[in-house]
């Protein structure tokens, strides 16, 4: 009958209903040491370094991703702008380590926290929004991010985008593929970690009273105000970290980072991997960060078929692919 | 076993020991040369990439089928990079690493050239660029080698002509995009040489539907004498027959990022009148019958509109010449040893190409001048010949 | 200045028409779902680049905008029916992903079928600019915004007075309720899909004589429509017409009176302000909220 329930203007009222899982911590740490298995062998197969930078994009999505997938599927709350986190994140850094002569370090855990401290101010007005105008409000600020980014020129070097010096890390400059790829998966496994401990925490069953009824959350006296809130500039302090070492590994930033494209392609990761599930949100980075590679070889009719196979697996998979998957093995098992 | 089974063994391991033991020469005739192409066939530049690659691909198809270059083939490796830079530089380590590609050519946009310069310098690998900001050659790279005229090159010919004209005001009217904010960048900064000087400065979105705001203002601005839009797509198109609609008579300017008849026909009666820089390629009839470049533009020109049935523009145009330049090089340098290649291209000199005589050095390397540029004027849907 | 003034009025409320017939169509397809259709941009390119290719092979414009419609039509009906339907018991989330995954589905046809060319269609009655107090307008303006008069006009008869469109809106209001009293609600989805894709389509063809049409017009246009519809209060007829004029305005009046590198950013701002100052949009919405 939930199709044909009125539903509220929220979004992921199905998942409401079904209940949102908060792993035991004997789960939790077998699927954070399942995560750290995977990621030690991934490097047995890098043939070259190619394969290497393929694998460090997926862990900078997921980091974004992993973040993201706290607001919009714990709390319920959707965010269209979040490449705008990214992007502020990456010119931050970059800005910081070029024009003010900060070590790149130093460049990034500034910026990371500047952006904090921006979406603690933003976030107070927006997220006493709810749904679809939440979602215009976040696309909005992603969008006028991204157009002062590209009208500045001088200070950014407009749409060509700036230059970034490298990372050093402790007098050692990062270089090279591999080295990016073990700090990533390093800070991909706290990212999660995080993520994990935040769901069990206080503030976490919070949300997840607040996403199954606000008005029910709020007479048992939960704050929903602050924890929304709390989610909210976690996740934008993932996103912005992230930018800053995407903007390092690459050398240069370029304003589409912070585009609403971008900020689409984020929340299709998230929803696609499974909402409410962290490592649903790795699997989604994971799966449409290397699709569009693989794809290539189709030329003209790669974006034909990369819509067709995120409908279809939206159609067939109606939670996201960790969770279904996750259902079917459950069945299975009895 | 017998004396000749054990004899054949030997020969035969003796036979593989050599072949994986000499060194791999870098011409084995039987080896096919490997072309990396990193192209923004959709998104935004997508009508600079696309003839861009259609020219790649039909170029290779007959150099192939003549009998390739000294005997090997041509094997042409293309992405698209979508206009994004950073999807550009993945492709391009893609080419590098995985294709094992001997040189690149490509880069539409600056922003993916510029992602990518990077990654052929450190790796050693030439580099012919299609893009069009002065930066990508200047300052000189070993590896980075481009054939389009530079955006600043594109101004200095506008603002000749302009003083040709005794015009010294003038508006300027760009989008958001990457070349457009480079070109007016460039423009500003030459500005000064040709006694000219900017009374206005308008901006348009790259997908906007109308620029009859803009242009109103410019209409305001008293002592306006010419009028330039530095842009690509279809805004120059919509800016062009915005300005007869609102009645503008200054002399109105557009840049070589419109060099293809799509403006025309998108701008219609609109476009008459209106002057731009182009390299020799889209007026190929009208060329001097003693013009080293008619036969090359002609024939290009030809096989394009024949194969693809639609008109031709500069940016395959700078395709058909990155690929022919390198190609010349491998020629004249005999081998395909990447050093030798960078040699062979720096020291190109009287190529001739669709965008006009080439001539490198090592302190040039895109190797036009101002003459390969010419001012071409829109009247009665057709090109004519300025200067 | 008066007359400066005019001519930015004039473009604005040309564009703001167009953004506003798109978000009718986002608020069609809200109302009978809840669903933000991502794919609503891909119709209005539909509806140009057909019309354009029609012409261009021979036809007459009037039956190549009535075909171009009735293919978008088609489209949006095919959409409708094979993957939202399918997926009718999914979150809304899921089901707004399934429309971004329509978008570049039809995206990706389009750059297929009709290239990546920019194309235009040739204006309805010619295109020479009308003076009007000092102001240039042209007359494919004026169709435009005599056209969506006439469209608010024929969707206020459609759904006060036809069986179809009163069960839309009983539908919107109260789902259950509608299927108690013997809706079929499927059938409204269904309906609204393909209405909201003939729509856009004529807000397509409409702006393909001034403004172009290719493969990826869809991209910007879907954007500002779904502003727009924002704006007005999603969900709200009259609310997504406002809407779409105010944007059109503040875009051309912030061009002109501000800046124009920054119009875009002045509009959103001003969005973002609204919002915050009326939650519901400026006409407010259709909400119903379960607690």
């Amino acid at each position: 009958m939930e199709s044909s329930v009125p539903c509220a203007a929220t979004v992921s009222d199905g998942i409401a209903a079904a209940g949102l899982p908060a792993m035991r911590p004997r789960r939790r740490l077998r699927g954070l040491t399942l995560l750290a298995l995977v990621l030690a062998l991934l490097p047995l197969g890098f043939v070259n370094d190619y394969v290497a930078d393929v694998a460090v994009l997926i862990a900078l999505n997921a980091i974004v991703c992993v973040g993201l997938n706290l607001l919009i599927g714990y709390a319920g709350q959707i965010s269209l702008g979040h490449a705008g986190f990214f992007g502020l994140g990456a010119y931050g850094s970059a800005l910081l380590a070029t024009h003010a002569g900060v070590p790149p370090l130093a460049a990034l855990l500034a910026a990371t926290a500047l952006v904090g401290v921006l979406a603690a101010l933003v976030g107070g007005p927006i997220l006493r929004l709810k749904g679809h105008y939440l979602a215009m409000a976040t696309l909005g600020l992603g969008i006028i991010v991204s157009i002062v980014i590209t009208t500045e020129d001088r200070l950014t070097g407009g749409p060509d985008g700036m230059a970034v010096p490298p990372l050093t890390i402790a007098g050692f400059v990062v270089q090279g593929e591999r080295a990016w790829y073990w700090i990533l998966a390093g800070c991909l496994l706290a990212a999660v970690w995080l993520a994990q401990n935040l769901i069990a925490s206080p503030t976490g069953r919070a949300l997840r009273a607040l996403h199954t009824s606000e008005v029910a959350a709020e007479l048992a006296g939960v704050d929903s105000a602050r924890h929304k809130l709390i989610v909210f500039v976690i996740s934008a302090l993932f996103a912005a970290f992230a930018g800053g070492l995407a903007a390092f590994h690459a050398g240069f930033v370029t304003p589409a980072k912070a585009s609403f494209l971008h900020s689409i392609e984020l929340v299709t990761m998230v929803v696609f991997g499974g909402m409410a599930s962290t490592f649903g949100a790795v699997v989604g980075a994971a799966v449409l960060t290397l699709l569009p590679q693989l794809l290539t070889a189709l030329k003209d009719y790669e974006m034909v078929v990369f819509g067709a196979l995120l409908m279809a697996t939206m159609i067939f998979f109606p939670r996201g692919i960790v969770p279904t998957l996750s259902a079917l093995w459950q069945r299975w098992r009895r | 076993m017998n004396f000749r089974l054990a004899a054949g063994k030997l020969v035969r391991a003796g036979a593989i020991a050599a072949a994986v033991a000499l060194p791999v020469t870098s011409w084995s005739a039987d080896e096919p040369l490997r072309v990396g192409a990193f192209l923004s066939v959709t998104g935004p530049a997508a009508f600079l990439g696309d003839p861009e690659q259609k020219t790649l691909e039909m170029l290779v198809e007959r150099i192939n089928a003549t009998g390739g270059v000294a005997g090997r083939k041509l094997q042409l490796f293309v992405y698209d990079d979508a206009g994004d830079a950073e999807k550009a530089r993945t492709f391009t380590k893609r080419l590098l690493e995985q294709d094992k590609v001997d040189f690149l050519v490509g880069g539409s946009t600056t922003g993916a050239t510029m992602a990518a310069i990077p990654l052929a310098e450190q790796s050693g690998t030439p580099f012919i660029s299609l893009a069009g900001a002065v930066g990508i050659v200047e300052p000189v790279r070993k590896w980075v080698f481009k054939t389009p005229h530079t955006d600043r090159m594109a101004c200095e010919r506008i603002f000749t002509d302009m003083r040709e004209r005794k015009l010294t005001k003038l508006a300027l009217i760009s989008g958001t995009g990457g070349f457009d904010k480079s070109m007016r960048a460039e423009c500003l900064k030459v500005v000064g040489k040709y006694g000219i000087e900017i009374v206005a400065d308008e901006s348009y979105g790259a997908a906007d539907t109308d620029m009859t705001a803009q242009l109103t203002k410019i209409k305001a601005t008293p002592g306006v004498q010419a009028v330039l839009n530095a842009g690509f797509g279809q805004g120059p198109a919509i800016v062009t027959r915005n300005y007869r609609q609102l009645g503008l008579t200054p002399a109105l300017y557009q840049s070589h990022g419109v060099a293809s008849k799509e403006f025309v026909r998108l701008s219609g009666d609109a476009a008459e009148g209106v002057r731009l820089p182009a390299p020799a390629l889209l007026v190929a009839e009208l060329l001097a019958d003693n013009d080293p470049q008619k036969p090359v533009v002609v024939a290009y020109k030809r096989d394009y509109e024949a194969r693809y049935k639609s008109e031709v523009s500069a940016f395959g145009g700078y395709a058909y010449d990155g690929l022919m330049l390198a190609v010349d090089a491998l020629r004249r340098a005999g081998s395909a040893d990447r050093a030798r290649l960078r040699d062979a291209l720096e020291g190109t000199r009287g190529y001739v190409g669709t965008s006009g005589v080439v001539n490198m050095s090592n302190t040039d390397h895109m190797g036009l001048d101002l003459s390969a540029f010419r001012i071409l004027e829109v009247r009665g849907g057709n090109w004519v010949i300025i200067r | 200045m008066g007359s400066q003034a005019l001519q930015f009025l004039a473009a604005g409320l040309t564009s703001g028409s167009i953004y506003a017939l798109v978000a009718l169509g986002f608020s069609i397809v809200f109302l009978a779902s809840r669903v933000i259709n991502f794919a609503q941009g891909e119709f209005v390119m539909i509806g140009g680049m057909a019309a354009s290719s029609l012409v261009s092979v021979g036809m007459p414009l009037a039956a190549a905008m009535a075909i171009a419609v009735a293919i978008a039509a088609a489209v949006g009906l095919v959409l409708e029916k094979l993957a939202i339907e399918r997926a009718s018991r999914a979150d809304v989330t899921t089901l707004v992903i399934i429309t971004i995954g329509a978008s570049m589905l039809l995206r990706g046809i389009a750059q297929i079928v009709w290239g990546k060319g920019i194309r235009s269609l040739p204006p309805i009655s010619g295109e020479q600019p009308i003076a009007i107090g000092g102001a240039t307008i042209l007359p494919q303006s004026l169709w435009v915004l005599g056209t969506t008069i006439a469209i608010v006009a024929a969707l206020s008869w459609f759904f006060g007075r036809t069986r179809l469109g009163r069960a839309m809106l009983a539908t919107a209001h109260n789902r259950l309720a509608a299927q108690l009293v013997g809706i079929d609600v499927k059938l409204v989805l269904f309906a609204s899909f393909g209405l909201a894709a003939a729509l856009g389509a004529v807000a397509g063809m409409l702006i393909a004589p001034i403004g172009f049409t290719s493969y990826d017009t869809g991209v910007m246009l879907g954007l500002k429509g779904f502003a727009a519809a924002i704006l007005g209060g999603i969900g709200n007829f009259h609310g997504a017409i406002f809407g779409g004029l105010l944007l059109g305005l503040l875009e051309s009046l912030g061009a002109g009176f501000v800046s124009s590198a920054y119009k875009d950013a002045i509009a959103f701002v001003v969005l973002l302000g609204v919002l915050f100052v009326r939650p519901d949009g400026i006409l407010g919405a259709l909400r119903s909220d379960r607690v």
